[in-house]
């Protein structure tokens, strides 16, 4: 039994409905003449408050609103990867050949093109007894992506019968049906899943693996695990969007959902443009082949802004649940908040903090707790991960704000951006005294059997450099650098090195964009050690100008663009090249 | 504007600040278009906000100075506010509604466009890399300005922000092409004598005939500021969607906006998010600001050049603040340079072209040109830090290498960031200053910019 009622009352993207008692919370309704979607978000009696995710414009009390009986889902299956959707999962291509350049109203369209065929291999077979999370064959969705074909968690499962051969059907074929108790329930490639509930796994791991994302600042300092979660708030230019631009591109994850949540248009489009002409570095296959693109720009209807987080995370766990490694950042979720607090204020709730309602902390909280690295359900054995990153957009930068205070509570790694060093165009903009990460120790281990064993000691080294360069920056405030002794003005030296050779990274550089794990190591080690060579030869009685002076600074500091990924040995020439010059002005020996 | 058809009622419940509440109403629609008239028989204009339980509350442009409950009848005039374009709007005046101001009547309309737009799909877009050369060496080195790209200028009271809107809108070309151009100027809530320095500053230039101006001036009802630039924008869109033209929009002062914005949100006695301006300002901006653009497949583009004023010169400030997280980067004038007698008085370290890496380099620009602006950025910035550290520790206190960087902020701020006001510099020129600002530190200190560019364009020792 479906509701049928009448609008009552429109302000915004908030509507009442009467007539509405068959409703159900949560459910998705068309809502007047022109069948806009909406969203059930409060019953009272028969009257209901709905949601909607398009523009009210033009919309009268009297128009009907219709019950869908289901909660707002996505569809999951082959054909997602590469897509724009908005943030109730229409795609925008398909839009605009409805309405053109502009975004119309009451567009129905497929998710995926259901008619669209992909070469099916099963890995079932009939008579075999499957559960919900069993994979029953594979197609091949991008030339990165090969897609599981999973029962799904709201099946019941059973025995398998009528299962097609290896061959090329389109969404809507039966690829086999399940029998258990005597119910026969088709199988096809794709399935529908309410996006505001978790999906289910067989269970968690603790995050020990690190997510490579070629950004020294992060992999170095303040490293994010796969299955974790980071948040990176930051005033206006920043840089957020760069960052996590550079994160979706470059980090070693097999699928990135990218949701632009109330941000920039020309933002979307840059990805857009961008990614199919970039090549992951470890494939050498486009970007867009593994992207999903979740996009509710500030002007897009604001309701569907508060869906488009929902929508991107369950599309990540679904392809968690294949085995994946997925990335997903969010940009910005305090545009997500904001939308909360709107519907909020238009239900007449009593406000918590600057407006926000009392459960925006509870739903940042689901959210994030949505991360992890799991076992899948079902066989075979599948372990994936979905990571989440969020950028906050603090209002006036100021981090005591109700968004960025509570996002900390439910997350691990924080990279709080720095408005001083964006001024000075010290980019990525993160403020290596106020960032941290709660996965440094997990992941240690990863670094120290991948690239080197002294990769903790040594991070942990620069790192104090830079905790000196702090306190030693205060004393210089007030009494000129000539008050320190060449020891510490030593450290300003190494720290700015640390600083310009090491932290910098020019995202429109191509060389220096991505950088490699070994490639990080390298650097960081050349320039501890060019410290300890410098310690060593002050004792001996140089001059520090002329330690400052040596040839090889510049070289040091510009190998971060100098250098390829794949030109290691400059590295180490360029470390004998230093080890060679101490010796010329001080005869130091070497100790490495 | 005005229609024949339309519902009439006159029953009036309430009437407080800009809002009229009408009684027994059945068939209006949310955003409908509103005709107040009051017992005069004076016409005013205004829009649904809100609409249910045989009420809907009527936002009134015009002001309800003089409104009664008995004798006022509002009519429902059955669609949505619309602005009438077509071509003749070119050389035009018009009031903060898009009636006209110059005496002259209507333009005859090619068609009516819904003044609150659409947002564009995104899908659609443009990604927006055309460098258009403003002639201003600051903006055009360090905070490139590209076709499509909404860049504000955050000001503040009584500094010099339209003298340098008005010298880019009569400079502004893009290098090497020949289009269509025009330029759409909304006065939001300025002084008169502001809005007549950009009419004249157009008639000059000789651009007032490729230019449409919607005025609303400080003495103009304040809630007809939140359809200025939306009237503004309209006709923008049309021009640059429809007849293929690249428009540059000026927005002054998008401060005043706001509060007209918040003027309605607190006689709504909505919750108040910061500075007791609606939560929703954020949203409410972006479909100004988003309206910027280009589009797939079609030859214009609409740019847009914001103007707001930082109450107390506060970039933190709700407005300045929301504002810059939706445009693309952001020029601040900064007060210290202004007090000086710097012009353009720009604090380059606080502003930002966020497209600016995509419309320079080799082909639009020149090849060095991202480094070495990364150069001054970075040699700019140590000059601040030397500048302080001089002011505590005095100049002997200085290293040789501080002292280096003290002259560069001085040839900074005297060579290149001075310019007159009618003077046009080229990309050229201005690279040939940049490179001069580079060229006072030693090549050591020099660790933006590739071997190659430095070996090419270098000139100090």
């Amino acid at each position: 039994m479906t509701a049928q009622g009448r609008i009552v009352w429109v302000s915004g993207p908030a509507v009442r409905a009467d007539g509405m008692s068959d409703a159900k919370m949560y459910e998705t309704v068309t809502v007047g003449n022109s069948k806009l979607v909406g969203e059930v978000i409060r019953l009272t009696g028969d009257v209901a408050f709905i949601q909607v995710y398009e523009s009210t414009s033009g919309l009268k009390p009297g128009e009907p609103v219709v019950g869908t009986g289901n909660p707002l889902s996505v569809l999951l299956g082959p054909g997602i990867i590469g897509q724009l959707y908005d943030g109730i999962q229409r795609p925008l291509r398909e839009l605009s050949k409805a309405s053109g350049s502009f975004i119309g109203k009451g567009i129905t369209t497929t998710p995926v093109d259901m008619v669209k065929t992909y070469h099916f291999v099963p890995v079932a077979s009939n008579g075999d007894d499957v559960l919900p999370g069993n994979v029953i064959g594979t197609v091949q969705e991008t030339d990165l992506i090969e897609h599981s074909i999973m029962v799904p968690p709201n099946h019941p499962g059973g025995k398998i019968s009528n299962l097609v051969s290896e061959g090329d059907y389109n969404l809507e074929t039966e690829l086999a049906t399940a029998e258990k108790d005597g119910q026969n329930v088709p199988l096809k490639m794709y399935h529908k899943w309410p996006v505001r509930k978790p999906r289910p796994y067989l269970k968690r791991y603790d995050a020990t693996v690190p997510l490579i994302t070629g950004q020294r600042v992060i992999d170095t300092f303040f490293p994010i695990a796969k299955g974790g979660t980071g948040s990176i708030p930051g005033a206006f230019g920043t840089g957020k969007t760069v960052t996590l631009h550079q994160i979706a591109k470059w980090a070693d994850s097999q699928v990135v959902v990218y949701i632009g949540c109330g941000e920039r248009g020309n933002e979307m489009t840059e990805v857009l443009v961008e990614f199919p002409h970039l090549k992951d570095p470890r494939s050498g296959k486009p970007l867009m082949d593994r992207t999903v693109l979740v996009a509710n720009t500030s002007n897009m209807p604001v309701a569907a802004r508060e869906a488009s987080i929902y929508t991107g995370v369950t599309i990540a766990e679904y392809y968690r649940d294949m085995g994946k490694d997925v990335v997903l950042v969010a940009d910005s979720t305090s545009r997500w908040a904001e939308a909360l607090r709107e519907m909020s204020g238009r239900l007449e709730e009593m406000p918590a903090e600057e407006g926000y309602p009392s459960y925006l902390a509870s739903r940042l909280a689901e959210f994030y707790e949505r991360a992890g690295r799991v076992r899948a359900s079902g066989s075979p054995d599948r372990d994936g991960s979905v990571t989440l990153i969020g950028a906050v957009s603090p209002s006036g930068g100021d981090f005591t704000e109700p968004v960025t205070t509570h996002t900390m509570r439910f997350i691990k790694t924080f990279w709080a951006l720095d408005a001083k060093l964006a001024y000075s165009r010290h980019y990525p903009s993160i403020n290596w005294m106020n960032s941290y990460s709660g996965y440094l120790a997990d992941i240690a281990k990863w670094w120290s059997e991948n690239i080197s064993e002294d990769w903790f000691a040594i991070r942990n080294e620069a790192y104090g450099i830079l905790q000196r360069e702090d306190t030693l920056k205060e004393i210089v405030k007030l009494l000129g650098p000539d008050a320190l002794p060449d020891e510490e003005k030593l450290i300003l030296e190494i720290a700015r090195m640390v600083k310009i050779g090491l932290l910098q990274q020019n995202s429109f550089d191509e060389v220096d964009t991505y950088c490699s794990a070994e490639k990080q190591f390298k650097l960081l080690k050349l320039i501890v050690d060019f410290y300890k060579l410098g310690q060593q030869s002050l004792k001996e009685g140089t001059q520090l100008s002329a330690i400052r002076e040596l040839p090889v600074v510049p070289s040091i500091l510009k190998a971060r663009m100098d250098i390829k990924d794949d030109e290691m040995p400059k590295l180490d020439k360029l470390e004998s090249d230093m080890i060679e010059q101490f010796k010329n002005i001080s005869g130091v020996k070497v100790t490495n | 504007m005005t229609d024949k058809g339309g519902i009439q009622y006159s029953n009036i419940a309430e009437i407080k600040g800009p809002l009229v509440v009408v009684d027994d109403v059945d068939n209006a629609a949310f955003d409908e278009l509103v005709e107040i008239e009051t017992i005069e028989g004076e016409r005013r204009l205004g829009k649904v906000l809100e609409v249910g339980n045989g009420k809907a509350i009527v936002q009134v442009f015009e002001g309800t100075t003089g409104l009664s409950i008995s004798g006022t009848s509002a009519k429902f005039v059955g669609k949505v506010m619309e602005m009438p374009v077509s071509k003749d709007v070119l050389g035009r005046v018009f009031d903060g509604l898009g009636r006209p101001k110059d005496g002259l009547p209507d333009p005859i309309a090619d068609k009516f466009i819904d003044i609150n737009g659409e947002p564009m799909n995104p899908e659609q877009r443009e990604y927006p890399k055309d460098f258009i050369q403003t002639g201003v060496s600051v903006i055009d080195g360090l905070i490139t300005l590209v076709r499509g790209q909404k860049l504000p200028i955050f000001s503040g009271s009584g500094m010099s922000h339209n003298l340098l809107a008005a010298q880019i809108a009569r400079q502004a070309s893009v290098v090497g092409t020949n289009d269509d151009f025009a330029v759409v100027f909304a006065a939001i809530g300025v002084q008169y004598s502001e809005a007549e320095y950009f009419r004249r500053s157009l008639e000059e230039s000789g651009a007032l005939k490729r230019s449409v101006l919607f005025l609303n001036t400080a003495d103009d009802p304040a809630i007809e500021r939140i359809i200025t630039p939306r009237v503004a924008l309209t006709v923008a869109e049309y021009l640059a969607f429809d007849l293929g033209m690249h428009v540059l929009v000026i927005l002054t002062d998008m401060t005043n906006y706001a509060e007209a914005l918040r003027e309605i949100s607190a006689a709504r006695e909505e919750v108040p998010g910061r500075k007791g301006y609606p939560g929703y300002l954020y949203t409410d901006l972006s479909t100004i600001y988003e309206r910027a653009g280009k589009l797939n497949g079609r030859k214009g583009s609409v740019t847009q050049i914001p103007i707001l004023s930082m109450p107390s010169d506060d970039i933190t400030h709700p407005i300045p603040d929301l504002t810059g997280y939706i445009t693309e980067g952001q020029i601040v004038v900064g007060r210290d340079l202004f007090r000086q007698g710097v012009y353009p008085p720009i604090n380059i370290l606080m502003s930002l072209s966020r497209l600016m890496k995509d419309g320079i380099g080799e082909g639009s620009t020149r090849e060095d040109h991202a480094e070495v602006a990364n150069q001054v950025y970075d040699a700019y910035s140590r000059a601040q830090e030397v500048r302080a550290l001089a002011g505590i520790v005095g100049k002997a206190g200085l290293t040789e290498i501080d002292l280096k960087y003290m002259d560069v902020g001085d040839v900074f701020e005297k060579e290149f960031l001075t310019q007159a006001t009618d003077e046009n510099r080229t990309i050229e020129e201005t690279l040939a200053i940049l490179w001069k600002i580079v060229s006072k530190l030693p090549k050591n200190e020099i660790t933006k910019i590739k071997d190659k560019f430095v070996d090419k364009y270098y000139q100090g020792e």
